[in-house]
């Protein structure tokens, strides 16, 4: 199916974050909550095979309910952002017009904010929070696909097909569900894959500004947040849940690279 | 030309105008009455009154909409509410720190992406490749807030060669710049490579090899620099996220930028701050997108045409 071997690499570590996100009650070792501080900033060892946080928490079972709030987060942010763009993207290419200016003139507005400073600022006003996390993502995130989606059906609401079931009485609602979306989903796809990889750096980001999840609540950016502060003296703390938000974000990558491959040869940058 | 850039500069003064009012009802969004969340429950009931009128909050909304545009356009940010300096003063202070932070991630990514960019597309497929595409994947996936913590752990910690945080001399410097221009790098590696493999495959670039040219005046004089077109524009636009990465690798260094700035604002709920703070840096990123969409134009004519 794919060419691409690091892209299998890439479902199997995905289906692997999944399975522990899942599975986290009957996978970690110990409560992630339960504080422990006669132990606190222990090293790996047998008991605690990743160690302890400041807290005393132990850092594998914290890591794995993490996995659930990265992932449901990322899940969240791209369906709801792809959803809205792919609708918006649809309705402004394929009817133009007044529509088309206006939706692509509040693409330019968003877009004039660089990388994650909408969503600071969106999280900063309603609040620490994760359902606030994953609106502002939202926010953020819709507009890649509406460009993307508008881009594709410019080039493909004129295609003889189209024309044709305009010609045969199709209505505008049914032939861009029916007849378009069809044949721009690949594109949409991929920009879906390489978006979860986006969105777990950004909720990651968030929760170590400590914009993300409530303070206790393993998220793996908050881990990290913990683990600045102790850098000297625990540096474990810190390496774990960075090494599991790479592995997460360079899954998706090389997933949405495989896709890349397969519905759009000539985007791929590494099959030169 | 001048159409070119009269349509550009409509469309940067719109683009801006856009950005003062997503910035202004920002703290309409604010679950709540935002003077009670910025001094707390304990505040006396005159020294609410007193920041409502300073915000403006006792005035219709848009009123109080005509009166911030009016105070955007004369530089007038409003005023921090615990220092009781003006915001655009505090904003000045710290920007050439988040300047100069960013400069040097861009020499760091530039120094590392096009010695690797280039390498890569001169044998395509081999093990040089392989590793400079591999970096390229692990810098972009690698988080600032973990490659930052990273490099202290190895160079302040372990070896003790570089400060662990605070500005001032070129050494407080190179572990920030590391840790911001490394996903710059891997993003500018992969872009160089692409774009000369492109290129290598031009008939001029056979003609120039069959003249007998030496293979360096070829890759770097003939095929480096039509590669380098779309790179310049992926250059500005990286500007974007140097800007939001300064933000999180200026709270791991502790650098005090605009970027600590604007999280100092956003712990202690000094509103007109936080939105100075996000106008500012939305502004400065237009401007630089406006730049190098025109520097684009002028380099590539075809631009001007679409």
């Amino acid at each position: 199916m794919f060419r691409n071997r690091w892209t299998y690499l890439g479902l199997a570590v995905i289906v692997g974050f999944m399975l522990a996100a899942l599975f986290a009650p009957l996978l970690a070792p110990y409560d992630p909550l339960t504080m422990n501080l006669i132990e606190q900033l222990s090293r790996p060892s047998a008991a605690h095979w990743l160690g302890q946080d400041v807290n005393g928490s132990d850092i594998l079972s914290r890591l794995l309910y993490g996995a659930r709030i990265s992932l449901v987060v990322s899940l969240a942010v791209v369906a709801l952002a792809g959803s809205i763009g792919v609708v918006l993207g649809l309705i402004s290419g394929y009817f133009g017009g007044w529509t088309d200016t206006l939706l692509m003139r509040l693409v330019d507005i968003l877009l004039a904010f660089p990388g994650l400073l909408l969503a600071i600022a969106l999280v900063a006003v309603l609040g620490p929070d994760v359902k606030n996390v994953i609106i502002a993502l939202t926010v953020l995130g819709w507009v890649s696909f509406a460009r993307l989606v508008r881009g594709q059906v410019l080039a493909v609401k004129e295609r003889e097909f189209v024309l044709a079931a305009r010609a045969a009485g199709a209505s505008n609602r049914r032939i861009m569900l029916v007849h378009i979306l069809p044949n721009i989903m690949g594109p949409v796809i991929v920009q879906a894959t390489f978006s979860v990889a986006g969105v777990i750096i950004a909720e990651s980001s968030l929760s170590f500004l400590g914009l993300g999840a409530p303070p206790g609540t393993p998220s793996w950016g908050a881990m990290l947040a913990d683990g600045k502060q102790v850098l000297m003296d625990a540096p474990h703390v810190s390496i774990f849940p960075g090494l599991a938000i790479m592995l997460a974000v360079l899954a998706f990558n090389f997933v949405g690279d495989g896709l890349r491959d397969r519905y759009d040869p000539k985007g791929s940058s590494i099959k030169k | 030309m001048t159409s070119y850039l009269a349509k550009r500069l409509l469309l940067l003064l719109f683009v801006l105008f856009g950005v003062v009012t997503l910035v202004f009802f920002l703290i309409h969004l604010i679950p709540g009455d935002p003077v009670d969340i910025m001094l707390g429950d304990t505040a006396v009931a005159a020294d609410k009154l007193a920041l409502r009128h300073d915000l403006g909050l006792d005035q219709p909304i848009m009123q109080q909409y005509g009166r911030y545009l009016g105070h955007v356009v004369q530089g007038d940010l409003g005023i921090s509410i615990h220092s009781r300096a003006p915001v655009l003063r505090e904003i000045l202070a710290r920007f050439p720190a988040s300047a100069e932070l960013m400069i040097g991630a861009m020499v760091v990514a530039l120094l590392i992406a096009f010695p690797l960019g280039i390498l890569a597309a001169l044998k395509p497929h081999g093990l040089l490749d392989a590793s400079a595409m591999f970096f390229s994947f692990l810098g972009i996936a690698m988080p600032h807030f973990w490659l930052g913590p990273l490099l202290i752990i190895l160079f302040s910690i372990q070896l003790n060669w570089l400060p662990v945080n605070g500005r001032g001399t070129l050494a407080h410097l190179v572990l920030p710049a590391i840790t911001l221009g490394t996903a710059m790098a891997a993003m500018l590696s992969r872009m160089i490579r692409a774009s000369l493999l492109d290129v290598l495959g031009e008939d001029y670039i056979r003609t120039a090899r069959a003249k007998g040219l030496p293979e360096r005046t070829v890759v770097l004089r003939h095929a480096l620099r039509n590669a380098l077109v779309p790179v310049i524009t992926v250059i500005g636009l990286q500007v974007g996220v140097l800007l939001s990465g300064a933000i999180i690798t200026e709270a791991i260094f502790d650098w005090p930028g605009l970027g600590t700035l604007l999280l100092d604002g956003i712990s202690t709920r000094n509103y007109p701050l936080v939105q100075g703070c996000i106008l500012f840096i939305a502004t400065i990123y237009v401007l630089v997108n406006m730049l190098t969409d025109t520097a684009y134009g002028w380099a590539d004519p075809r631009v001007r045409v679409r």
